[in-house]
């Protein structure tokens, strides 16, 4: 019995060993190796962690919400919604297990996240108390964006791929910001892994690339619309040639080549001061004017305008839009010829267009450009506003003021090419863009502002892919869709309505 | 603890006749102790999930109360002189089991309290029907038979099912359970009364070898019969857990009964051997294998499991997110196998610790209640039992920490599951059982060396019966 007994001590001397191997393991794991753990990329927890707590809402400025959070009854315990879908994905973003986040889902996350209810240990007895009283209160995102005028943008586009960028030129607030195509979020934030990888690869797949959006990312050639920053350039480098006369031609050798011959658009013929090249949107002349600017005024120029840096919207992955470095015109002045009618490697994003108009519509100063207009807390009290403020100075208030005049003139001399811009009792300053991408389709442009006297808004459309016609097709196609949105803004129940 | 039961200091010898209260007086102080505890943490895990307590409460936490209080109150009455620590324990181990299933799944936690309920049950009527552990060696080839029925019953047409893999379950009309979890107890008391009677005859069976002393080949044979009963279940069913279990309980029995080591080293090269064999044939088998050798290579599959449980565990670090505010959800079986690692994430390292140290208290009870049995049957069977439960921790956290593949057992009182609740209170009343006559016969002993007038002890040869005073905790 005795030698029986001392084997179960052994047993138990065993089970003790046995329990001392797994502590020192539970060691490694919960304390050597815990942070390691938590890095690691597979360690989805920090996710979680952020889906199983309520999030704040988006909501438009007209009041529509965009995003919110509802109870589900899956672990996550929260399901976002984007009740808008498609119409506003390109500015909320996704909020997905998976992908992570995108649009204001990212830039604003930890405003949407509650932390004032973090999982710190309670100090004393009121914060015990709110700890375990508190619900979850995460404050909400107001935008500037209306609703209404970006419903109208979608309704003008019909489908088309292209771009409606409107904004408050004294502010820099984003009214309306879609393009075409783009996607609804809804299924990126499924809690089934399987539903959001489908919806994830079609996105990516999609030979439209809706995940990059046409307004703030991706970059277009701005054709003529470029032809606003050649004549501030003019302004500001070289106010001689805005009264030099250009002669009537229907094309000219370009320097630095052999015979290399830059046409009008639809082989007109065209000539005469500034006002009247830029009214007629005349391309030997503008090109000859960029000529007499040289390289380094239109570079310096350009960049007064915003652009080779991207725009501090208040949105992740704004792409810059950009112009030739000085250097490579070097023995290739034909290239700066063609840059100065926004063609060779001048490239724009609508955002950057809109801006340098509001620019010129704000005295020659682009304000930093936001959709946020204030938080909110839980109970719809105002958290912090978002006060407006200067991004660039572009140009001088004298110089804008001219180019008022240059694209007031598009839209209201007969011969302009913005005509179809105009408006009854509303002046509007506008300029048209029609790019040739030499890929057999053409893309169209308008920017613009109103009203002249006091601008309250201003608005980049792009149309893409539309087939070659010669007509002016940026007056004809996307010049409607800026009237329309300017119309709805500024003159809210008459004509055409969202 | 010694204050608890230090009323009896002066009883001397005649300490039977008054121990009944002090123990089970110290247990009740345990339980309230325990009900404490795991109301405290029940309360802190729902505030911690939805900021407010459940409704329903405060009748919950009576029914529970009233569950242990139950417990308690059979103890008192079928075995007044049983241990006062194991029933407690067990108790803090299933309300904290239920705490984290009730954290994971509000439906499972219903179920579980359910089958709490029908434990507390079974636990009564055991000690009820079985007046004496000695008792239980008279059914022991019918257990024996009960016991390899249970264990194959899974792979029966139309009642089997397979669960991931493996086939451990059973469904009878409405009924569904996990017979292993019975085969255990049914074994377990074979295997004890079998040893009982053999052991010294399998002790002896050496034979000289040149230098060395070597098993006889027939005493290798029940070896053999467990071994094959051990890999057939393996084989058949996919189990390498309760394959495990079965032999590591017989080998171990073995080994104590005879004190051969011979059949601890033949043991373990035939069960290494045996699941090597196995290996090439079971793909279930080899998955868990290459997940146990490179988890990080298998994340997406095999290895998935066991690296959310380690998430988990890294999460909780040294003191826990807090009851309530981890998310454990995510661990694959979180409830049932990975219970262990939601437990970590919650209350780290110091909780998990504290778990640990209260199965090797358990354990080592049990262990006491064998050296102070006077019988071999019962004190291979308090073994065997004890046995069972450390084999069982040990096979879950080590497979859960990755120092032995994963095997799918449950934590006995912690993990979600009917079959494996009902038949651990049924281990429980068996021990609680054993320990009771202990002190019933030592009682009588004591009473026999008084009346003989001589030095009480003297004939005792075990130490735990030469301390009639010693404390609860004294192993």
């Amino acid at each position: 019995m005795t030698d029986v007994n001392s084997r179960v001590r052994a047993v138990g001397v065993g089970a003790v060993v046995l329990v001392m191997v797994l502590f020192v393991q539970l060691n490694y794991l919960q304390v050597f190796d815990a942070t390691s753990l938590d890095n690691n990329p597979h360690n989805t927890r920090d996710i979680i962690a952020e889906f199983v707590q309520p999030r704040g809402a988006i909501v438009s400025a007209d009041g529509v919400t965009l995003a919110q959070s509802v109870p589900s009854k899956d672990q996550y315990k929260y399901q976002r919604v984007y009740p808008e879908g498609a119409l506003f994905g390109q500015i909320t973003g996704y909020f997905s297990l998976t992908y992570g986040t995108d649009g204001l889902e990212d830039e604003y996350n930890s405003v949407l996240t509650d932390t004032n209810n973090s999982l710190t240990v309670p100090g004393n007895v009121s914060q015990l108390k709110k700890f375990f009283t508190a619900q979850p209160s995460p404050d909400n995102l107001q935008l500037t964006v209306l609703s209404s005028l970006q419903g109208l943008a979608a309704k003008e586009l019909a489908g088309r791929a292209g771009a409606v960028v409107a904004l408050v030129p004294k502010t820099g607030a984003i009214l309306a910001m879609y393009s075409n195509p783009s996607y609804d979020p809804s299924p990126l934030a499924s809690h089934n892994q399987a539903a959001e990888q489908q919806a994830w690869n079609a996105l990516n797949s999609n030979p439209g690339k809706p995940l990059l959006a046409a307004a703030y990312r991706q970059r277009f050639f701005p054709g003529s619309t470029f032809k606003v920053i050649t004549a501030a350039a003019v302004f500001d480098h070289k106010p001689a040639l805005a009264t030099k006369y250009y002669p009537v031609t229907a094309g000219f050798v370009l320097p630095d080549t052999a015979d290399q011959v830059l046409h009008n658009f639809a082989g007109e013929t065209c000539g005469g001061e500034m006002l009247e090249l830029f009214t007629v949107s005349c391309d030997t002349g503008f090109a000859q004017l960029g000529l007499g600017v040289g390289a380094a005024g239109m570079e310096d120029e350009a960049q007064a305008f915003g652009w080779d840096q991207a725009p501090p919207l208040d949105l992740p992955g704004v792409a810059q839009s950009s112009f030739p470095p000085v250097s490579s015109f070097h023995d290739n002045l034909a290239a700066l010829a063609k840059s100065a009618i926004g063609q060779e490697s001048v490239q724009a994003t609508p955002l950057t267009l809109a801006m340098d108009v509001g620019g010129v519509a704000n005295g020659g100063v682009i304000m930093t450009p936001h959709l946020l207009d204030r938080v909110t807390g839980s109970q719809g009290q105002s958290v912090e506003s978002y006060q407006p403020k200067p991004w660039l100075t572009a140009t001088s208030p004298a110089t804008a003021s001219k180019l008022t005049t240059l694209m007031l003139s598009v839209v209201n001399s007969p011969n302009g090419t913005g005509v179809a811009a105009r408006i009854p009792g509303i002046q509007v300053a506008g300029k048209t863009g029609t790019a040739q991408t030499g890929l057999g389709y053409i893309e169209t442009w308008f920017v613009s502002f109103a009203p002249v006297a006091d601008p309250r808004i201003a608005v980049a459309v792009l149309v893409e892919d539309q087939p070659p016609a010669d007509d002016y097709v940026g007056g004809t196609i996307a010049a409607p869709i800026a009237k329309a949105i300017i119309q709805s803004y500024l003159q809210p129940g008459t004509g055409l309505k969202p | 603890m010694r204050a608890l039961t230090g009323w009896r200091g002066q009883a001397g010898t005649e300490v039977a006749s008054w121990q009944l209260p002090a123990r089970r007086r110290s247990e009740l102080g345990m339980i309230i102790l325990v009900f404490v505890l795991t109301s405290g943490f029940y309360a802190l895990s729902n505030l911690g999930q939805a900021a407010a307590l459940p409704a329903g409460i405060i009748p919950f936490l009576v029914l529970v109360f009233v569950l242990m209080l139950v417990a308690h109150l059979s103890l008192r009455w079928l075995a007044p002189q049983a241990d006062p620590v194991l029933l407690p324990l067990a108790a803090l181990l299933n309300g904290m089991g239920y705490v984290f299933i009730a954290d994971l799944n509000h439906g499972e936690a219903s179920a579980q309290a359910v089958w709490t309920g029908v434990g507390v049950f079974a636990f009564i009527i055991t000690l009820a029907v079985c007046p004496r552990g000695i008792n239980l060696e008279r059914y022991r080839y019918s257990l024996a038979l009960v016991g390899v029925v249970l264990l194959l019953l899974p792979l029966a047409p139309h009642i089997g099912e397979d669960v991931n893999g493996a086939r451990l379950w059973v469904h009878l009309g409405p009924l569904s359970f996990q017979p292993e979890e019975f085969a255990k107890l049914a074994l377990g008391i074979f295997f004890a009364s079998v040893l009982a009677e053999r052991a010294e005859l399998l002790a002896t069976g050496t034979r000289r070898f040149g230098r060395w002393l070597v098993l006889e080949p027939k005493y290798l044979a029940p070896l053999l019969a467990a071994w094959g009963v051990s890999l057939l279940v393996l084989l058949a069913e996919n189990d390498l857990g309760s394959s495990f279990l079965f032999f590591a309980l017989f080998v171990g029995l073995l080994w104590v009964a005879t004190g051969r080591a011979a059949y601890l080293v033949v043991g373990a090269v035939l069960f290494i051997g045996g699941a090597v064999f196995a290996l090439d044939v079971i793909h279930h088998a080899q998955t868990r294998v290459q997940a146990w050798l490179d988890p990080w290579a298998h994340f997406a599959t095999s290895g998935y499991q066991i690296i959310e449980g380690w998430f988990a565990l890294g999460a909780g670090g040294m003191w826990g997110l807090g009851p309530g505010q981890g998310n454990p959800g995510i661990i694959p079986e979180a409830s049932t196998d990975f219970i262990f690692a939601a437990i970590g994430e919650e209350i780290g390292l110091v909780g998990v610790s504290a778990l640990l140290i209260a199965y090797l208290l358990m354990v080592g009870s049990g262990l006491r209640v064998a050296i102070r049995s006077q019988r071999s049957f019962t004190k291979l069977l308090a073994t065997g039992f004890s046995l069972l439960i450390a084999v069982q921790v040990f096979v879950v956290v080590g497979g859960i920490t990755r120092l032995i593949p994963i095997t799918g057992i449950t934590l006995p009182f912690v993990s979600y599951g009917g079959s494996s609740l009902v038949s651990n209170y049924i281990l429980l009343a068996i021990l609680l059982r054993i320990s009771n006559d202990n002190a019933t016969e030592q009682a009588l002993a004591a009473e026999r060396a008084a009346g003989a007038n001589s030095p009480a002890f003297a004939q005792d040869n075990d130490g735990a019966a030469a301390l009639p005073e010693t404390g609860v905790m004294s192993l």
